[in-house]
């Protein structure tokens, strides 16, 4: 079968779990890597596994797009850079899936509103954060029972998780995630906070959900509507287990998760790698099969004057 | 050479903490007037940097904090237009507080920013010492939990921060854990490697009764800043004591430009009597130092206890033993309730 063909751009943690990902899809092929420096363990990884390389960023990757037929890009970059990169990329028609914190484009956690954007024609997608990957379906389960007032969030990641990318971008990830929290979780306010741990051996990521509900919680309601929410995001992200919780105090609800990754990169401590790359691929590989089944043509996106 | 001998005729700035960190102790709820109060005390009696914040810095008005009485903006601007000659400093925790709230209490009249990250983790404060710098205000860089690393890697991550523009490094004893060589070794350290224009701190928490001790063993090894808080008003069992610290600074010959009598006054007279209770080394706070854990998880922990029947200590011993760091109070009661399961008491 035909495969959508797609680059990733940034070959640290995150860019290389996505490639291992990708590497088992049946609609989408990794075909290039793209960094910035030559002598990067990624790239060099990247090509033993096949894709082809370049070290000089997008400019690097652009002159390639049309004969090697790219389609889709995952930029797993930083913040900063990321409108740039998308501009160049769109320009020539391809789709954008935006893994850092710049949230140019609508944001997706698929278990919510992943098929609310097919036929949206959009060509960049924001995946929010890792924490809001683990975190807002929990929070959209609440709010999908009752009315939520407040939803507040808690990550922590192992040190040996996080790349410098997200640590020079830490303010964007806090408030991308805080925003996401309300916008896609569906709660009338939003506040993240992000904790890196050190500890060895590293612990494995970890998250609280604090919703605070306009009216008394309907315990038996949300405390199914969460087991249901978990089931959906353990189809692509097996370890996303429900430590504690939901436990009930007046008005607030609180839900303690974990999340083990598969360990295709960094050991299995690192779930917010995997949740946020099983994410991407699982939005790529809905455009990917609208492509595919001819519902979908990706088209140049023009510079407005 | 003695100890007198290493600090006597030394310049230090004592840096009072009890309007913020004293905020983990009074669960945050310290009103405007009562903060008004200890302010105008405070920097009457010539203290010359007032921290003022929620406990958790910036921002840390949440559920897993706790929710202040007050906004950061109203607490920082009702200080701000009674203080005369003090500094106002702010809190700032990367991954809690955001930019925009530091550019805030810039604008409310706060001149001086601790940026905060575990002893390990500094790079994730380059954004925010980057823009404390400018702003103009006087940035800090704030390790805490110093006793989880080695010097060696302490003094690396404090070459970090000060590359990114901080003109003071902190070693925070977070957890009260520190004795008098810990800090010698840790402070020593940043002393040779770091810029001589760079200022050093240290903050202690009163948790095994070494506040003072260990402070004075700061300023013996250089350091030119002492956080303490009048009344020991902090979490734990509090911090250094800055009424004592004054006094045993006055008898050395540590110059602190700080009225003692009038500091005195204002632990006694207006910081005392807010207080539940005056902060006391009991079995859980000496938990906190014995066992090196972040001094904030005292009160939910305590609460657990009382919810789940569990020892607060248990629950304290395990978090240390979990590796739980600044920040993670989600886990206490995550902690308590797994262990309450494993003992059939849910």
């Amino acid at each position: 079968m035909d495969k959508i063909k797609c680059a990733i751009i940034g070959p640290g943690n995150i860019g290389t779990d996505l490639l291992y990902k990708l590497l088992r899809s049946e609609v989408l092929e990794p075909v290039w890597m793209v960094g910035i420096e030559p002598g990067s363990e990624g790239l060099a990884r990247a090509k033993e596994l096949g894709l082809k390389t370049t070290a000089e960023g997008v400019d690097g990757l652009v002159l390639h797009v049309i004969e090697d037929g790219v389609q889709i890009a995952f930029d797993a970059t930083s913040a900063y850079v990321h409108a740039d990169n998308s501009r160049k990329l769109n320009e020539l028609g391809v789709l954008m899936i935006d893994l850092t914190p710049a949230a140019i484009g609508p944001l997706c956690v698929p278990p919510i509103n992943l098929k609310d954007l097919a036929g949206r024609k959009t060509m960049n997608v924001n995946m929010v954060t890792c924490a809001g990957q683990a975190t807002i379906p929990m929070v959209a389960a609440v709010s999908g029972v009752q009315e939520v007032e407040y939803a507040e969030i808690i990550a922590t990641v192992a040190s040996k998780s996080i790349g410098m990318g997200t640590r020079k971008n830490i303010d964007e990830f806090t408030r991308t995630t805080s925003a996401a929290v309300a916008e896609v979780g569906g709660a009338a306010k939003g506040k993240a906070i992000v904790i890196v741990n050190p500890a060895e051996p590293p612990l494995m990521m970890r998250d609280t959900v604090y919703c605070e509900t306009v009216d008394e919680p309907d315990q038996e309601a949300i405390t199914a509507s969460v087991h249901e929410m978990i089931a959906a995001v353990q189809q692509y992200v097996p370890g996303y287990q429900l430590k504690n919780g939901p436990t009930f105090e007046g008005r607030k609800v609180s839900i303690f998760l974990e999340v083990e990754g598969l360990g295709d990169f960094l050991p299995k401590y690192a779930g917010n790698l995997d949740i946020m790359t099983a994410a991407a691929v699982r939005t790529a590989e809905m455009f990917a099969q609208d492509i595919l089944d001819g519902q979908l043509e990706l088209e140049p996106v023009k510079e407005n004057a | 050479m003695t100890l007198d001998d290493q600090v006597r005729g030394r310049k230090l700035k004592l840096h009072d903490m009890c309007l913020r960190d004293g905020m983990h102790s009074m669960r945050h709820q310290i009103t405007l007037d009562q903060m008004v109060d200890i302010a105008s005390g405070l920097d009457d009696a010539g203290v010359p940097l007032i921290q003022v914040t929620h406990g958790d810095g910036l921002g840390g008005s949440s559920l897993n904090y706790g929710r202040g009485l007050h906004t950061d903006r109203e607490y920082i601007s009702a200080v701000a237009e009674v203080v005369k000659n003090a500094t106002i400093s702010v809190l700032h925790v990367p991954g809690i507080g955001t930019l925009d709230e530091l550019r805030m209490a810039a604008d409310c009249g706060a001149g001086c920013v601790h940026v905060a990250s575990h002893c390990t983790e500094s790079n994730v404060t380059e954004q925010h010492i980057g823009l404390g710098r400018e702003l103009g205000l006087d940035t800090v860089g704030f390790l805490m939990m110093a006793h989880m690393t080695s010097t060696d890697h302490l003094v690396e991550q404090a070459l970090l921060m000060e590359g990114y523009g901080a003109t003071t490094i902190y070693c925070v004893d977070s957890a009260g854990y520190m004795l008098p060589d810990d800090v010698t070794a840790r402070i020593g350290g940043l002393r040779t490697a770091l810029e001589d224009a760079t200022e050093i701190g240290f903050h202690a928490h009163h948790n095994l009764g070494m506040g003072v001790a260990n402070s004075l063993a700061a300023v013996a090894a250089g350091a030119d800043r002492i956080d303490g808080s009048a009344a020991g008003l902090g979490a734990g069992a509090g911090n250094t004591p800055l009424e004592l610290m004054a006094a045993v600074s006055e008898r050395m010959g540590i110059e602190t430009g700080v009225d003692l009598f009038k500091l005195m006054d204002v632990a006694e007279d207006r910081v005392l009597p807010i207080m539940p209770q005056p902060p006391r080394a009991d079995r859980d706070s000496i938990t906190l130092g014995f066992a090196g854990v972040y001094s904030t998880f005292l009160y939910q922990a305590k609460e657990a206890e009382r919810k789940y029947g569990l020892s607060a200590r248990d629950i304290l011993i395990e978090l240390a033993r979990k590796k739980m760091i600044g920040g993670q109070e989600d886990m206490i009661e995550d902690t308590a309730l797994s262990m309450a399961k494993e003992r059939d008491l849910v």
